[in-house]
């Protein structure tokens, strides 16, 4: 293959949508209400749907017989490249939306850089990814203040689910050897450069919502680099299912 | 305290020019979260461009038991009703 730095760079941001979409979509019938499960679900679909353009790309690139389900759907785990945060449970509302608030924070600012990629498709893919996640970051700051600064109970679960989830954070900032490369072409996003500003934004948010921020220096890190946690195997089960079972299926 | 959210009914506005029609009914603890709820409940597939949301028990409704007294006026005031106009064949949409 031609540029495998640009396919693996293209993969670490899809897996990481993917993954998160996957988990969304769990919820699908079985969120805290119908008006949440169906923004939970919406944007799991928005997810998935800018999951497909980039998948699409890679397929394209690869030129290899390989297309968009098989690249999604057909890897081994350890060829995952998501970050832990997103392939963490929603073990319950405050967990899921403490998850969705730090992967979006991070999802809006890295967009909005790849916007300005050197790489044509990616920064069209970008563009039009930005309207949805814009809402999505909307959604989940919104749920965060309302937990934060609810009834006595909110608070306390949403602040169990934020520190729970921090040790997560650091990963999002991690660069791998394609992510470096494809820096210094221009094509990819300089994290380093997102890593103040998203902790800024963050904390500013948590005080806002009368939430501590977590002073934890200790970071969890692997997804990245193909090293998952034990719900990784579990979420990939269920996502393969169909494509394995029935191989090549259609609608 | 109340467990359950206060109903909010969802007007939507499907194109300029339109007005606003009722949409359904849903959820949500106040007019900000009726709002975000009403877009992801109605408005995903593009069928708006602007939602009013009214807490439910802000609307006044009409008593059925009072349906004859308020729909059915006596039919022999033929003088209530326009019908004795000759409209020219251009005017359409009458």
């Amino acid at each position: 293959m031609e540029n495998n730095n640009l396919y693996n760079y293209i993969l670490g941001i899809a897996d990481n949508s993917l993954i998160l979409g996957q988990r969304l979509g769990e919820l699908c019938g079985h969120g805290p209400s119908l008006e949440t499960d169906i923004a939970c679900t919406n944007i799991s679909l928005d997810l998935l749907g800018q999951v497909r353009s980039y998948y699409q790309y890679a397929a394209q690139l690869a030129d290899d017989g390989r297309n968009e389900d098989t690249i999604a759907m057909m890897r081994p785990e350890r060829e995952y490249v998501n970050v832990l945060l997103v392939e963490q449970p929603n073990t319950d509302f405050a967990y899921t939306m403490a998850r969705q608030f730090l992967f979006d924070v991070y999802h809006f600012s890295f967009l909005t850089q790849l916007q300005n990629s050197a790489d044509n498709t990616l920064a069209a893919i970008a563009k039009k990814s930005i309207k949805e996640v814009s809402y999505h970051l909307r959604f989940s700051s919104d749920w965060i203040k309302r937990l934060g600064d609810g009834t006595e109970e909110s608070n306390k679960r949403i602040q169990n689910a934020i520190n729970d989830l921090w040790t997560y954070t650091d990963e999002l900032f991690h660069q791998t050897e394609a992510d470096k490369q494809m820096i210094s072409e221009g094509v990819g996003v300089d994290t380093s450069k997102l890593k103040e500003q998203y902790y800024n934004e963050v904390s500013s948010l948590l005080k806002e919502a009368t939430l501590e921020v977590p002073e934890s220096k200790y970071f969890q890190k692997g997804g990245k680099k193909g090293i998952h946690t034990e719900h990784m195997g579990y979420i990939l089960a269920e996502l393969q299912y169909m494509q394995r079972t029935y191989p090549n299926l259609t609608w | 305290m109340k467990k359950e959210w206060p109903l909010w009914e969802v007007f939507v506005r499907s194109k300029n020019g339109l007005e606003h029609r009722h949409f359904g009914s849903l959820h949500a603890a106040d007019a900000e979260m009726a709002l975000e709820n009403a877009r992801d409940v109605y408005t995903r597939r593009n069928e708006g461009v602007s939602i009013w949301v009214v807490e439910s028990k802000h609307i006044m409704a009409s008593n059925p038991e009072n349906n004859g007294e308020m729909f059915e006026p006596a039919q022999d005031k033929v003088y209530r009703h326009p019908t004795f106009y000759n409209l020219p064949d251009e005017i359409k949409h009458m």
